[in-house]
């Protein structure tokens, strides 16, 4: 079985394909058996997956030093060869893990969510579709593969945040998360070109060894900074990193399921995933690695400053994605692959609990968006409490769920690399300590923020009397209960205690395996950041010991400036409006008055000319006759004076 | 094979002409059944001998299936026929675009359906003889015989635009003034041309791999001016900035067809005929001016992009788009290497398809409605999924989706416009039509088809009966090509190879001048 997964990897996407093809061009009608040849093709695939981890498990080593990887050609020509096929090593088994669970578990989920839904087939399709394209950038062996799926995960971005594409909002919604992260694509796609052009390949175990002997490629250190900046725009657009986040709030518009599933635990953290494929190339020039820390430890507070004032559940989870996903490209940016990637498998446990919790909530209240009308909903729905209760403390980083340890992972990688570690080098260590400092505030803001949201709706009294709250059925009380379970423990296989340090680490990472030693101050400060976030809104949110609209009013310009999200969308309004409309309309006169202007200016010139020479033609033989001999005259001046070449034409006549 | 296939692929829409002619006018239902099934012979043989090249004749390349028999022999003209691994994709794009265009929905034509069908046959053989003729002559006589057609057909059973005063007569009138006054210069330098080359050889002759073996011994002055003459007429008929005004223009007003024909074949003439007489021949002349081209190429890219996202008007977004997306072909041309001309052969074939079914799509709503007035329309997947569906893939293809025909192409372009270090930044801000052109085609995604039910339209259908050819069948050739571009780029592949191989050695010709290029 393991064998078999191992060399037939890529069934694990293939066999979604199967279902997206079979649901679109047959079972369309029928909403049972598509869900039931959804469901069954994406278990399968997990449990491929699982074996797939359970073999490079076993094969330890081996695997991290030497990818397994097949492929065929895609197409090719001469200097130019594009291939597909699956690239397993601890990494992509581990995402194909994430995936294809969090996948099925919403899959699953979608049964009780989407039930009634006109749209209940195509839904499932779109679904299979999502997770082909997704589970085929994951085991990518090439970054031209990787980029071909990934705009594949952005067309099903796009057609589920659309999913409801007869509302207004819905229908923005997914113009613009397209749109946006096709403009950080514009980016990747560049910095792919100048890859395949200065170093003749695409794929990864190629280019991880060509690209630390830049110079024998001609480049030097500040090209190849420049093409890693302009690659990570692709990342940037993805990941919801700012300046590009504007997309991810907005696609909550989409199906709960869908925000779980792509909006938190899968396509967003696609940014970061190919970062970390490509980690060799940022971490080959030291400013690179600094750009990306940088955004991400700016987009982490950043967003997290915003998450703090919304009032819809689905946007504070939104805006706490962005943060999280900051998170982890600031690990990226302090060298880490496997904080990274840790916090990103932790985080898409307990964000896809939460968000399939909200989902929980919102099929509760009739859909009902502002958290101010719930309260209390404790007492009627207590799965969804209790599970959504852990995945708080887990992203609140609380011991020993599973956040607080990929938290704390990254916050000490970030320590190492700053001047309070002591031992770190390079120009960029007083950036770090900055960076640092960014992350700790972040980290106690999402204590306080999460846990905000926590009371208001849980806690207190129902303040809507019209809404009759309920649990949810079963098919999706249960992926809550799985995912409660995995929040709690998902963290634990980092502990560096465990066999013998041979953890998660162990096998997801990059260069030598380095043991990780528990930094006590560290752990304890911030846990005592995150303690002061949750005690904070325990005064405001629940206890009422503070009131919260004194507090709004007291600090009024910063609330409005949170809560209208700092105006970036609407200052990217204006210049989409007004500047590059602006260029179109007015490039578009240009093109009726001035470029056809002149066709128009030559025509009309011909019409003139030609009411003129029309009366050359006076219909009376002797001026033509006049005409006749004038010509034959010009003609015969002409000759005499010119070369007699001019005879070669009659060559038209045969020219033997 | 003795079978005379190129022939009988030529001759099937005549013969399908000449016996519309005998059926009464009023049968405009077996009319259109004899027009379809008489493109439908010829796309069935040219899939056929698609794949009897592609198994067989790839690896040793060159000219297949050729006919050859002697026409003016005082003028050196052979009715000499053959295809290869460039004029393939072209035939396929034609013949796959002909049989849908007969089955897409001009609402006009449902009037005076016999002589619109006839026009159309004869058009259809106008583009397939340009791509099929081995004879500079027969191209050139195929050429002039789509003119006249096109003209006819737009005047008729065309229609004028609710943003911009523009009519029928108008449009017609200007594409026509355009395409003759590039095909007179196309005439003049073919003249030209076969002059010389007769005086060289003392022997006239119009054949294209012959002209081609001579072009080492054409010098630089001649090739530089005869290009140019030649690339000019072409470039206007590919609709190269500023001289693509005619494009929107045209399409807007011609009927459903005629824009699918004109769009997605027609046009790649003009690329066909630079390349294949122009590279081929004066290779030279290619060298001196590709900078400009890749100049203007930009701007077609950014220019037209831009000018889309002003459009109300669904025809003139997908005609500036297709303005815009000939300058990635251009582009790739510009790069003078085989990636860059794989690239931008494989994007004509890859727009050829994506457009014809943008404006059956267009021109299904159009009939259906009655108005290609953005703002007027609005939720219209409500009423005709069916349609709605065709457009979105259009559009994604036109945004180049990857697994869709023309993701692979742009990127094999821009390769080979990266690989020249001079085209980088041209190549650079062109890419910008990438994000653009999604820009422009969603949002027209977004207005016609999205957003709540509007009750005026309730009472039009979706798409029904034969009117559900050109989907499925435009829908399966963007998707096959798009999963196994090596169907498409291994052909492109063997046919550029000769060609590609000539600008190489021009290169190194010019460099023993001395590079004073």
């Amino acid at each position: 079985m393991i064998e078999f997964s191992l060399n037939n990897a890529w069934l694990i996407p293939f066999l979604p394909a199967v279902a997206f093809a079979l649901i679109v061009l047959v079972l369309r009608p029928l909403p049972r058996v598509s869900a039931f040849v959804s469901i069954t093709c994406i278990l399968i695939s997990f449990i491929m997956a699982i074996s797939i981890g359970i073999g490079v498990i076993q094969g330890g080593e081996k695997f991290v030093e030497e990818p397994f990887k097949k492929a065929v050609t895609w197409f090719s020509m001469s200097g130019l060869k594009i291939e597909m096929g699956f690239q397993i090593d601890p990494t992509s088994a581990m995402m194909l893990f994430v995936v294809t669970l969090v996948a099925a578990l919403v899959q699953i989920y979608s049964i009780g969510y989407m039930h009634g839904d006109k749209g209940f087939s195509v839904f499932y399709a779109y679904l299979s579709l999502f997770a082909m394209s997704m589970l085929g950038l994951v085991i990518a062996p090439n970054l031209l593969q990787m980029f071909v799926f990934w705009e594949l995960v952005g067309l099903c971005s796009y057609l589920l945040i659309g999913f409801w594409w007869y509302k207004y909002s819905a229908r923005e919604a997914a113009k613009k998360a397209f749109i946006t992260t096709r403009t950080g694509d514009f980016g990747l796609l560049m910095g792919i070109l100048l890859l395949q052009i200065f170093f003749g390949t695409l794929d990864l175990q190629e280019l991880a060894v060509r690209i630390p002997n830049f110079t024998e490629y001609g480049l030097t250190a500040g090209a190849l900074t420049l093409i890693a900046a302009i690659l990570f725009l692709g990342p940037i657009g993805k990941s919801g990193q700012f300046p590009l986040h504007v997309w991810l709030p907005d696609a909550m518009e989409g199906p709960t399921p869908v925000s779980a599933l792509i909006h938190a635990a899968t396509m967003v953290v696609a940014g970061v995933y190919l970062v970390g494929r490509t980690l060799f190339l940022f971490k080959t020039v030291p400013g690179a690695m600094a750009f990306v820390a940088f955004m991400g430890a700016f987009t982490a507070l950043f967003a997290a400053s915003i998450a703090i004032t919304q009032t819809e559940m689905k946007k504070i989870l939104a805006y706490s994605t962005v943060s999280q996903l900051g998170y982890m490209m600031l690990a990226l940016g302090a060298g880490s692959l496997t904080a990274s990637m840790f916090h990103l498998m932790t985080h898409a446990f307990f964000k896809a609990l939460m968000f399939l919790g909200a989902g929980s909530v919102l099929h509760a209240m009739h859909n009902e968006a502002d958290i101010w009308k719930y309260g209390g909903l404790k007492k009627y729905m207590p799965i969804t409490y209790w599970t959504f209760l852990i995945g708080c403390l887990a992203i609140a980083g609380i011991f020993p769920f599973a956040g607080f340890f990929s938290k704390d992972l990254i916050l000490e990688v970030v320590w190492a690399n700053s001047t309070l570690s002591g031992h770190a080098h390079g120009p960029f260590q007083g950036l770090y300590t900055l960076l640092f400092i960014m992350a700790s505030m972040t980290a106690m803001m999402t204590a306080f923020y999460m846990f905000r949201m926590f009371f208001i709706c849980f806690h207190g009294e129902l303040r809507d009397k019209h809404a009759h709250p309920h649990e949810s059925p079963f098919s999706m009380a249960m992926p809550l209960v799985v995912l409660g379970i995995l929040s709690v423990v998902g963290g634990w296989v980092g502990w560096p205690g465990l066999t013998e340090g041979k953890a998660f680490g162990y096998f997801v990472r990059m260069g030598e395996f380095e043991i990780v030693h528990a930094n006590w101050t560290l752990i304890i400060s911030s846990t005592v950041l995150a303690l002061i976030g949750i005690g904070g809104a325990i005064a405001i949110y629940w206890k009422n010991a503070i009131s919260h609209e004194e507090l709004a009013k007291k600090f009024a310009p910063l609330y409005k400036l949170s809560f209208n999200k700092f105006y970036v969308d609407e200052l990217y309004l204006w210049i989409i409006h007004n500047i590059i409309d602006g260029i179109g309309r007015a490039l578009w006169w240009v093109d009726m008055h001035i470029v056809d202007g002149v066709v128009d200016g030559v025509a009309k010139t011909t019409k003139v000319l030609g009411s003129v020479f029309r009366r050359v033609q006076t219909g009376k033989m002797q001026h033509y006759a006049l005409v006749l001999f004038a010509g034959v005259v010009v003609l015969v001046i002409i000759m005499s004076f010119a070369d007699t070449s001019v005879a070669s034409l009659s060559l038209l006549g045969g020219g033997r | 094979m003795d079978f005379p296939v190129l022939t009988v692929i030529l001759l099937a829409p005549v013969v399908g002409a000449l016996i519309s002619v005998f059926i009464p006018k009023e049968e405009s239902r077996i009319i259109k059944a004899v027009a379809g099934i008489s493109t439908f012979i010829s796309l069935a043989l040219t899939i056929v001998i698609y794949f009897v090249y592609y198994t067989q004749h790839l690896d040793t390349g060159g000219m297949a299936f050729t006919e050859d028999i002697p026409w003016v022999s005082d003028l050196g003209v052979v009715y000499s026929l053959g295809v290869d691994g460039f004029s393939l994709p072209m035939l396929l794009l034609t013949n796959v675009i002909g049989f849908t265009a007969v089955f897409s929905r001009s609402w006009s034509v449902e009037k005076r359906a016999k002589e619109f069908y006839i026009l159309l046959m004869i058009l259809i053989v106008g583009v397939m003889g340009t791509f099929v003729a081995r004879d500079l002559f027969i191209f050139f006589l195929f050429y002039e015989v789509v003119v006249i057609p096109i003209y006819i057909m737009v005047i008729i059973w065309g229609s004028g635009s609710k943003t911009k005063d523009v009519t029928k007569e108008y449009a017609g009138m200007k594409l026509t003034i355009y395409l003759l006054v590039g095909s007179a210069f196309l005439l003049a330098a073919m003249i030209w041309l076969y002059m010389e080359a007769a005086e060289m050889r003392g022997l006239p002759t119009f054949d294209i791999a012959t002209l081609a073996s001579l072009s080492s011994q054409f010098d630089q002055q001649f090739q530089i001016i005869v290009f140019g003459m030649m690339g000019f007429g072409f470039t206007v008929l590919l609709s190269m900035f500023p001289f693509h005004s005619w494009s929107p223009d045209g399409y807007a007003g011609a009927p459903t067809a005629v824009s699918m024909i004109h769009a997605g074949v027609l046009k790649k003439i003009g690329g066909y005929g630079l390349i294949r007489i122009g590279f081929f021949i004066l290779p030279l002349g290619a060298k001196f001016w590709a900078p400009l081209i890749a100049i203007l190429a930009v701007g077609n890219v950014v220019y037209a992009a831009l000018i889309c996202l002003a459009q109300k008007d669904m025809k003139y977004v997908v005609g500036y788009s297709s303005v815009s997306h000939m300058g990635f072909v251009l582009i790739g041309f510009a790069s003078l290497n085989i990636i860059g001309l794989n690239g931008a052969v494989a994007n004509m074939f890859a727009h050829g398809v994506m457009s014809a079914l943008f404006f059956s799509m267009v021109g299904y709503i159009y009939g259906a409605t009655k108005t290609r007035y953005i703002p007027d329309l609005g939720g219209l997947a409500h009423q005709m999924p069916v349609a709605a569906a065709g457009f979105v893939v259009a559009a994604m293809a036109s945004a180049g989706l990857p697994g869709l025909v023309s993701f692979v192409p742009e990127f094999t372009t821009f390769v080979g416009a990266f690989k020249e270090a001079s085209l980088r930044i041209p190549a650079i801000i062109a890419l910008t039509g990438v994000v653009l052109g999604a820009v422009y085609v969603l949002r027209m995604v977004a207005n016609v088809l999205f957003g709540p039910r509007k009750e005026e339209w309730d009472h039009v259908e979706d798409i029904r009966g034969s009117y559900w050819i050109p989907v499925v069948v435009l829908i399966a050739f963007i998707v096959t090509f798009g999963v196994f571009p090596s169907l498409l780029m291994d052909m492109v592949n063997s046919g550029m190879q000769p060609i590609a191989a000539k600008l190489v050695d021009a290169a190194r010709v010019a460099s023993q001048m001395g590079g004073n290029i």
